[in-house]
């Protein structure tokens, strides 16, 4: 390498490229690779950058001596290697090289040459990356935007897919400020750049908001041509715009019909690309017919399963198919999935004998003819195919009651060769259901009760009711096998929902028949198709995702995608004659879209009206009335980690106001929980503390009432962190009216646990001789975090940076001017420990460790300007709070 | 500190789990992130199953899987997994372009110039140069003749001037290309897919046709080419070289083209009565119950063939797993049964109308296997030389722009694409 010649220092380097690509670690030839750089020989100086690009980052002290090189490049007479440098120095992450990197890509934005000014669009993008503050310090933002009306596609292409980038790390910013014109240069560099760049430019103009529907149908109108593009990714992008600007135009439009008409080929075209690109665009389909089936109600065939798919095709084929099914063409569907029942893989074969009792539920009108078809393919008597055709069959059954009775005698033939829990539990659910009329019930469910210890919690849950079904209906001949199997459930069984199940069914039984009857028997309600679409708030908000993972994934990015915290939540806009404002178009959509309620879930096979699991005996202090803790509705809607953090760390700086004390945490003022309009005259207010070592809930209880109030108890429902009364709620004298007692109430954190939302959500249940009252607070994260929170150093330091991106967020803590030391103490005052300390240019940064009574650990970085008196934390939980093992 | 970037890194590996090149586009990413890969490799057992979509637990891995390799690319953020699919496939396509082929061992032996090229094609995440035309001018394809030259001479493969095309409103084309002979051939090729079921009518058919275009015209030709029927195509993909407004207004073709080999169209014929079908199976397969064997008999003859001659008949069958060993009689062609994969392939030939090939015999079972449920699907193939189905035909081809008069031609080809029929 260190030879005169060129061409072997050529050779030389080309072999040490060959070793990098096969992932041979060659950075210890650092410096005489960098050597060769000094060179008028373009392709030895294109394989030195791609070296340095690769270790530059190991070698950061080595990477400065090919700075100079890189600056004098810049200047070149040709653009090539002017636009070369430039790319390369923004590719090699070290800071010290950023510093340099200022000058030469001010000069290179507003070079002569646009493949210069494009590559340098690029650049800004990379150096924000590595260092966000430079690039706004530096003014290289402006000149971004000013690149979008560049007289060169190209560059305006590029200055987009910079600002987009840029703009996702920075959702509040308002960077991509589009108006109509600058979407009318966006629409003319579409039609010349190239494909990519037309992907970026109309994945940006899927983020805009028209100001009404004329507008919206201008661009439509010049948006429909890429659906013509060789490139399908182009197409889907496109394809995303109009779905998304279509919301806004009338139904009554000529142009919203051909509109639709437009849209139905390019997306079959799709269909024919290389496997993987079907997939994404099956994916894609699958969310656009849910939301406009008119689309693709007439292409059914293009979805027909060839067989050589790849298997994860023919899955997405067979779940479109069934959202197009309808009465015109069900036959055909029909005589497809009895087909597709008789292919080799096994997965597939399911799920499309689950497809025709989807059909069967779907279009009321088929149902005959898909259960004779299920019951053809049970004469098979290939038993994954009979196991899934009784699943789905008891499905139609729940769907149309009292209609296809008929065929259970067939059904019970196959009992025996029943081995799957599922298949097991839909059998004596049918068996249960209709006990009137099959003449063995009882030998039939007698059979399956003898290895009742060896069957799946769902069989024996769907056994106990099936048996407790019979009795009710035939009570003279039962008798005996209700007993065998109440007391196979309550005695002899360790699974806790058996067992309660088991108990309210006994002292139903036991003290009220009727009432038995009435609960167990009731109508049930029916289920519908919609139990498989998705939720229409998430589905909008998934068509505004169209052609991106989250189309993929059918989920919100936020609920999957690292350092989503930023993401913008988007919406559909509205429709414009349904919104004749043209304001209500520009508000951001409402923030309850952020954690769409979770789709509807199936009805429980036996429908036990809302009775919560309560164990007998029940608990004195609760006066022993029926499920008086009935348990509160949890959502299952993804929680957002920061949130709850956030507002706990954001009272704990609020110092100034509050009854903060040095030598305990600090405590909220009391706040009014439960008015006393609620609770018929009880007011309770409180706060949450905790002194050394132990959590208190510091109530007052008021009495607004006229009569005097006694008997008081407390409960709380489960919560994310198991926090419970740690003694019964003492009241010694009976409050009278206008009076008030004070309480602290101390807690414990040994309590059953169920993540709530928001994550500190406490919901509270209290008792007096009146009633009982149901209310929900949230109490401050800080009253958890734990007195031996102080982490070793090493281990803080090792474990700080393990800590993976995903888990970091940062917020800003506003008008707090405090210095380092008196926030060091008065954290420390709340169990938050300060680590160590530095000063890097002026700002002090504390390094803080908690850690949460579960065992969790967060770490956090504050960095505090003496210029801006505010706080910047980094609280890091731990892998998604994973614990760590002490 | 996040990482934003659409491709962050690029694995290329091959059938028996070998990474035998891996680039980065920003830090290393360790190679044991395939793992996940690995993985889910294993549990699809077939190669084909492999899903394109990965989800690890810090990154999302996007692969193709083309000429027994695997393009597995390593991503962090949101993207459009579409955008990168097609990316990987435009890597493949450039691979086959430069050294013909697309296999291990041409990416082995040009280790330097794919890094090169791959370096040139993506930036932090943004495609650079795609188009193989300006590909060409940034890095030289190997050629025995160039490396024994450049070898002696010391020059590079690498030009040293900005590609021509590059930043141009038809980036697609360099300017200053001149030949001697100066012609324009035009293959207009069909594919029909279609699902036959037993009884012998048509499930599912539509043709996919392509318009793949060879130009070796001098200078800036501006061409336009016009069909006697440009109905029958509504439903197109077009070469950004198309004028989309010339086609909107006039059902005509006209652009600029790329220079050499390209795919000027591809459009998609489905309304049912326009696909003919050009052969017909007649099938009997059957197993008996508790004899461990079966009858296979198909014969293959042509329908709706428009005169023509079907040729190159290839028929392959996945038979069940319970199948043994077949012992058949051809009365044309040779016929294979693999008895690892179970596929057996007939290679039948052309189709004389007098004489229709036959194939049947006595199928073997395992003995004591019980009766195999699925019905074997027969896949075809077949070629129909100068025909295109749909009936699609080029009108004329105008020149503008140049003086010269080009020599045209334009050739017509009918192939099965996924064409089954079901038992």
């Amino acid at each position: 390498m260190n030879s005169d010649k060129k061409e072997k220092k050529k050779e030389a380097v080309k072999k040490v490229i060959a070793s990098m690509t096969v992932g041979k670690d060659v950075s210890a030839l650092f410096p005489d690779v960098v050597n060769c750089m000094q060179t008028d020989n373009l392709e030895l100086k294109k394989l030195v950058y791609l070296y340095l690009m690769n270790y530059a980052k190991s070698q950061p002290d080595m990477a400065i001596m090919a700075v100079n090189t890189f600056v004098k490049d810049c200047e070149d007479p040709n653009p090539l290697i002017r636009a070369l440098a430039v790319r390369t120095m923004g590719c090699i992450r070290v800071d010290k090289i950023t510093e340099y990197l200022c000058e030469p890509l001010r000069k290179c934005l507003k070079d002569e040459d646009p493949y210069v000014r494009k590559t340098a669009a690029v650049c800004v993008a990379k150096l924000h990356d590595i260092n966000a503050q430079l690039v706004e310090d530096q003014g290289f933002l402006d000149t971004l935007k000013d690149l979008i009306s560049d007289s060169n596609p190209m560059v305006v292409a590029n200055a987009v897919a910079a600002l987009s980038e840029i703009a996702e790390s920075h959702p509040s910013s308002n960077l991509l400020d589009l108006n109509p014109q600058s979407i009318n240069k966006l629409l003319t560099a579409l039609n010349e750049c190239t494909e990519w760049g037309q992907i970026f430019i109309l994945d940006c103009l899927a983020n805009y908001m028209p100001k009404d529907d004329r507008e919206a149908q201008s661009i439509c109108e010049r948006v429909t041509p890429r659906l013509s593009h060789a490139n399908s990714a182009v197409v889907l992008s496109a394809v995303k715009v109009l779905m998304k600007f279509m919301e806004m135009l009338s139904k009554d439009l000529d142009y919203y019909g051909t509109l639709l008409k437009k849209l139905a080929p390019p997306l079959v075209t799709l269909l024919s690309a290389e496997p993987e690109l079907q997939y994404v665009a099956l994916r894609n389909i699958n969310l656009i017919v849910q939301k406009r089936p008119e689309i693709l109600k007439h292409e059914m065939k293009v979805f027909f399963v060839k067989y050589n798919d790849p298997i994860y095709v023919k899955l997405e084929k067979l779940d479109i198919m069934i959202r197009l099914a309808s009465q015109a063409n069900i036959a055909q569907v029909l005589a497809e999935l009895k087909e597709y029942a008789t292919e080799v893989d096994v997965d597939f074969v399911r799920k499309a004998v689950r497809a025709i009792g989807r059909c069967a539920i779907k279009v009321e009108q088929s149902a005959e003819r898909c259960v004779s078809t299920l019951l053809d393919l049970i004469q098979t008597k290939v038993n994954y195919v009979v196991q899934e055709a009784i699943v789905v069959i008891k499905d139609i059954f729940r769907k149309y009651p009292n209609k296809y009775e008929s065929v259970i005698a067939t059904l019970c033939e196959n009992l025996d060769s029943l081995d799957e829990p599922e298949a097991r539990a839909a059998m004596i659910w049918i068996v249960g259901e209709y006990a009137e009329r099959i003449d063995n019930a009882d030998e039939l469910l007698e059979s399956f009760l003898e290895g009742f210890h060896d069957e799946s919690t769902q069989v024996q849950l769907q056994l106990l009711t099936a048996i407790v079904k019979l009795f009710l209906k035939k009570p003279t001949e039962t008798q005996e096998l209700v007993q065998q199997v109440l007391s196979l459930a309550t005695q002899d069984s360790d699974n806790p929902d058996l067992r309660d199940r088991g108990y309210i069914y006994w002292r139903l039984l036991s003290t009220d028949p009727v009432a038995a009857k009435e609960v167990v028997l009731a109508e049930k309600p029916l289920i519908s198709e919609e139990t498989d679409l998705i939720e229409p708030t998430l589905l909008d908000e998934l068509i505004c995702y169209i052609g991106t993972l989250a189309s993929v994934y059918h989920k919100p990015p936020s609920a999957f995608v690292e350092g989503s915290r930023g993401v913008v939540h988007k919406s559909l806009p509205p429709r414009s004659d349904s919104q004749p404002c043209c304001e209500c178009a520009l508000t951001p959509n409402p923030s309850h879209s952020l954690h769409p309620p979770p789709p509807p879930l199936l009805p429980p096979p036996v429908p036990l009206p809302v009775v919560p699991p309560v164990t007998p005996p029940l608990s004195p202090q609760m006066g022993g009335g029926s499920g008086s803790f009935a348990a509160a509705p949890s959502t299952t809607a993804p929680t957002n980690m920061g949130a709850p953090l956030g507002s706990g760390l954001g009272d704990l700086f609020d110092l100034t106001g509050g009854v903060g004390t040095l030598s305990g945490s600090y405590v909220a003022p009391k706040t009014v929980w439960l008015p006393a309009m609620k609770a018929k005259g009880l007011e309770i207010s409180g706060t949450f503390s905790r002194q050394v070592g132990s959590i208190s809930m510091d109530l007052v209880l008021t009495n607004k009432a006229l009569q005097v109030m006694s008997d008081f108890a407390i409960q709380f429902n489960r919560n994310s962190f198991g926090l419970a009364p740690a003694a019964p709620l003492q009241v010694h004298a009976p409050l009278a009216p206008n009076q008030s007692v004070e309480i602290s109430l101390p807690l414990n954190t040994v309590g059953s646990v169920m993540k709530m939302e928001p994550l500190n959500n406490l919901q509270v249940a209290v008792k007096n001789n009146i009633d009982v009252f149901y209310f929900s607070t949230l109490y401050p994260l800080h009253i958890l975090f734990v007195e031996d929170g102080k982490m070793e150093r090493q281990t803080f330091l090792a474990t700080w940076k393990d800590i993976p991106n995903e888990n970091e967020t940062q917020f800003q803590i506003k008008d707090c001017s405090l210095n380092a030391d008196a926030v060091s103490s008065k954290l420390q005052g709340s169990n938050i420990f300060t680590i160590a300390k530095r000063n890097v240019e002026g700002q002090d940064m504390l390094y803080q460790s908690l850690k949460l009574t579960n065992g969790i650990w967060v770490l956090a970085e504050l960095r505090i300007q003496p210029s801006n008196p505010s706080f910047t934390v980094h609280p890091i939980p731990e892998n998604k709070w994973r614990r760590v093992r002490r | 500190m996040r990482l934003r970037k659409m491709i962050h890194s690029l694995f290329l590996i091959n059938c028996s789990g070998d990474i035998f090149l891996e680039k980065h586009w920003k830090s290393v990413v360790s190679q044991s992130v395939c793992d996940y890969f690995f993985e889910a490799q294993e549990k699809a057992i077939d190669v084909e199953n492999v899903p394109p979509v990965i989800s690890t637990p810090h990154h999302y891995l996007i692969s193709i899987y083309r000429d027994k390799i695997f393009f597995v690319s390593v991503i962090q953020t949101e993207v459009p997994p579409l955008f990168v699919i097609e990316f990987l496939h435009r890597v493949a396509d450039t691979f086959q372009d430069y050294f013909g082929e697309c296999s291990e061992t041409a990416i082995k032996d040009n280790v330097v110039i794919v890094y090169e090229l791959l370096e040139e094609m993506l930036d932090n995440g943004f495609p650079l140069a795609t188009e193989s035309n300006i590909l060409k001018e940034l890095i030289k394809p190997p050629t025995i003749l160039r490396s024994v030259v450049n070898s002696i001479t010391g020059s590079s493969n690498v030009g040293d001037t900005l590609p021509t095309g590059q930043l141009s409103n038809i980036p697609w084309r360099r300017a200053g290309v001149k030949y001697t002979n100066n012609e324009a051939y035009f293959d207009v090729i069909e594919e029909i897919d279609a699902i036959i079921d037993k009884s012998g009518s048509t499930v599912f058919a539509e043709i996919q046709g392509v318009i793949d275009s060879c130009i070796k015209l001098s200078g800036m030709p501006d061409l336009s080419l016009s069909f006697m029927n440009p109905r029958l195509l509504d439903d197109v993909s077009f070469h950004p070289c198309i004028r989309f407004k010339r086609w909107e207004s006039e059902r005509v073709l006209s652009f600029i083209p790329p220079d050499g080999n390209f795919r000027l169209i591809s459009y998609r014929v489905s309304s049912q009565n326009l696909v003919a079908i050009p052969v017909y199976v007649k099938h009997m397969i059957s197993f008996k119950e508790n004899t461990s064997s079966g009858r296979f008999d198909v014969t293959i003859g042509p329908k709706q063939n428009m005169g023509k001659t079907v040729e190159g008949v290839v028929m392959t069958v996945h038979m069940p797993k319970a199948v043994l060993n077949m012992n058949l009689t051809a009365t044309q062609g040779s016929y294979t049964f693999d008895p690892v994969t179970k596929v057996l392939t007939w290679d039948v030939g052309k189709i004389t109308p007098q004489k229709l090939p036959n194939l049947k015999g006595i199928v073997n079972l395992q003995s004591g296997a019980p009766k195999p449920e699925e019905n074997p699907s027969l896949n075809i193939q077949f070629k129909i030389q100068q025909l295109a189905i749909s009936g699609l035909k080029v009108n004329r081809l105008d020149m503008y722009g140049e003086k010269y008069k080009p020599f045209k031609g334009v050739k017509y080809i009918t192939k099965a694409g996924k064409f089954q029929v079901r038992t």
